[in-house]
């Protein structure tokens, strides 16, 4: 038996190592995994450097010219309009991420220092309105400032107002309350979660070395719930940046943004190369603007102790 | 003086937690509240109750093609992507690896970037490739933007899951695949009935990606898109959108009560068992 097996040892040997690898753990891990992995290699990464591909080539009527050019980043960051809708969309995005997070922080810290046992339930409730469809969330605000619209009707009747403002609807504060109302529990979350991790020892000693609440929150949780913060933060900015259905049923001419022009350069005006370029550039400014953001809270955090 | 320590004391917080609900409730109840109103214009004071507005939905014929290519889309997205999600996340959490959360970084990306970025890229390639607009490439984006929400639900139920009680079946005989089927599969499954209800409705509420890439068939969010050019058929779309909110408001509670319970599961019967 041992004779035999010390024959065919070489040969062997290599089946068994190979037999070891196939169930070791980071191969059958990745392995696992690999399907999906693939999936998104295939319809996400791709597609972007594709579409960054795009980018740096020109399009005349129907055939894609595929000489290397940076025409049409200099159309995207000079031309007026597009430089407009960049700065608007950034605007908006940031607006919106500082009122979101700042609306969401007193109740994710009420359900995480008050919940008591209901903790669980009130994350359901908030985040219940939010499974529901995008477009029909925008398109109830849409209902609500319109000119014949609730708000409108509801002041009139009431007699506050003696004719319909027109001031509500169709412009970039009809987009940004929009917004802020559709990532409001996104934001919730990550700062629920990092609140949770807030050492509750911590601001007990805080108090009882005679901290006030006031102190004890500035100098103890509201630092230590700094992470959840920036991922609130940039999670609300860096999809909002790109908007499309909002702007474009509560945005009026006054809150057109990018995303609009980058699908306008899809459809109608097809010129797939400069909608490509105003995409890159979106997201190179977004992520700039992003960590610039979390260097900011993070010096904000330092400063606090 | 009294007012601002109870200020700081975080008195104002329960008052300002129910301010806070309301304004995340109300915008949704127009909804409902309007589509069930005679005037055709949506404003107070209500006119009077009427179900017209839903007696005419079933008359439609394009209505009911599109929640036809919805239902499809959705059983079939939610489907693709909880086996994806099933393979990632038992992955994830059964087996440690070197590039494990970049990999796992990657395929929750599609979360935090811009739709519409994440369309046009996909709409490029599948041009590019060659393929023809249709229900099937809706699919194929649907499934991208779901996965990570599979992940979410699935990775949470199957946290906590005990190996001992697999290594047990193994050790007493069960081949891996009846030990998948007999002892995990059992263990999970809230979990994955979870996921499949959480996906069929992100698809069935999707907007952006069907948008760029559907071809000449509309899904229930597209055709909705469309009827919101006619101010006349405003009611419709309110009574429309009003069950298409119930819906996923239904199968969303439904799924969280099976996360909780796969969850609870996992978690208490490997304790008990450990």
């Amino acid at each position: 038996m041992t004779a035999a097996a010390e024959g065919s040892s070489p040969l062997r040997m290599t089946r068994a190592r190979r037999n070891a690898l196939l169930q070791s753990e980071p191969v059958q891990g990745f392995a696992l995994i690999s399907p999906t992995f693939l999936y998104a290699l295939i319809l996400l990464v791709l597609p972007i450097l594709v579409v960054i591909a795009h980018s740096f080539w020109t399009q005349n009527y129907l055939t894609i010219d595929r000489t290397f050019t940076l025409e049409n980043y200099r159309i995207a960051l000079t031309e007026p309009i597009y430089r407009d809708l960049l700065w608007r969309s950034l605007y908006i995005s940031l607006t919106v991420s500082l009122f979101t997070v700042i609306l969401a922080y007193p109740i994710a810290y009420f359900i995480s220092f008050h919940g008591g046992r209901h903790k669980s339930l009130w994350l359901f409730l908030i985040t219940i309105p939010f499974w529901t469809s995008y477009l029909l969330r925008v398109m109830s605000w849409k209902v609500i400032l319109g000119y014949n619209g609730v708000l409108n009707s509801g002041l009139m009747g009431l007699g506050i107002i003696d004719e319909p403002s027109t001031a509500l609807l169709y412009n970039s504060s009809a987009v940004i309350i929009t917004l802020t109302h559709a990532w409001a529990a996104f934001a919730i979350l990550p700062i629920f979660v990092s609140l949770e991790k807030v050492d509750r020892t911590l601001v007990e000693a805080a108090t009882d070395l005679g901290d006030g609440p006031l102190r004890s929150f500035l100098r103890v949780t509201l630092p230590l719930s700094a992470p959840g913060v920036i991922s609130a933060a940039l999670i609300v900015m860096i999809p909002t940046v790109g908007d499309y259905v909002t702007p474009k049923l509560v945005g009026g001419k006054d809150g057109v943004m990018i995303a609009n022009a980058i699908q306008a350069q899809f459809g109608k005006a097809s010129n797939w190369p400069l909608g490509a370029a105003l995409s890159v550039t979106t997201m190179l400014i977004v992520t700039l603007m992003a960590g610039a953001t979390v260097l900011i809270i993070r010096a904000l955090q330092r400063l606090a102790r | 003086m009294t007012a601002v320590r109870r200020f700081l004391s975080g008195g104002w917080l329960p008052a300002y937690a129910f301010l806070y609900v309301v304004f995340l409730y109300l915008p949704v109840i127009f909804l409902p509240i309007f589509s069930i109103n005679t005037a055709a214009t949506p404003k107070f004071p209500l006119s009077g109750f009427t179900l017209h507005w839903y007696e005419d939905l079933p008359r439609t014929p394009a209505l009911l093609d599109a929640a036809w290519n919805s239902l499809i889309v959705g059983v079939s997205a939610a489907i693709l992507s909880t086996v994806l999600g099933i393979l990632a996340a038992r992955s994830i959490t059964r087996y440690r690896y070197p590039g494990r959360r970049t990999i796992n970084g990657l395929i929750m990306a599609p979360l935090v970037l811009p739709e519409v970025i994440v369309a046009i890229s996909m709409l490029l390639v599948m041009l590019q490739l060659g393929l023809s607009l249709s229900l099937f490439t809706v699919v194929l984006g649907h499934v991208l933007v779901c996965i990570p929400y599979s992940m979410t639900v699935l990775t949470s139920g199957f946290e906590g899951f005990d190996r001992s009680l697999e290594e047990a079946s193994a050790d007493l005989g069960e081949s891996a695949f009846g030990t998948f089927r007999r002892v995990t599969l059992p263990m999970v499954a809230p979990a994955i009935i979870s996921s499949l209800l959480v996906c069929f409705t992100i698809s069935l509420d999707e907007f952006i990606i069907a948008f760029f890439l559907t071809g000449t068939e509309a899904t229930l969010p597209i055709y909705i898109w469309g009827q919101l050019r006619f101010a006349a058929k405003l009611p419709g779309v309110l009574a429309l959108g009003t069950l298409l909110l119930v819906a996923s408001f239904l199968l969303m509670t439904i799924a969280e009560i099976l996360r909780r319970r796969a969850a609870r599961r996992t978690q208490n019967e490997g304790g008990l068992y450990a």
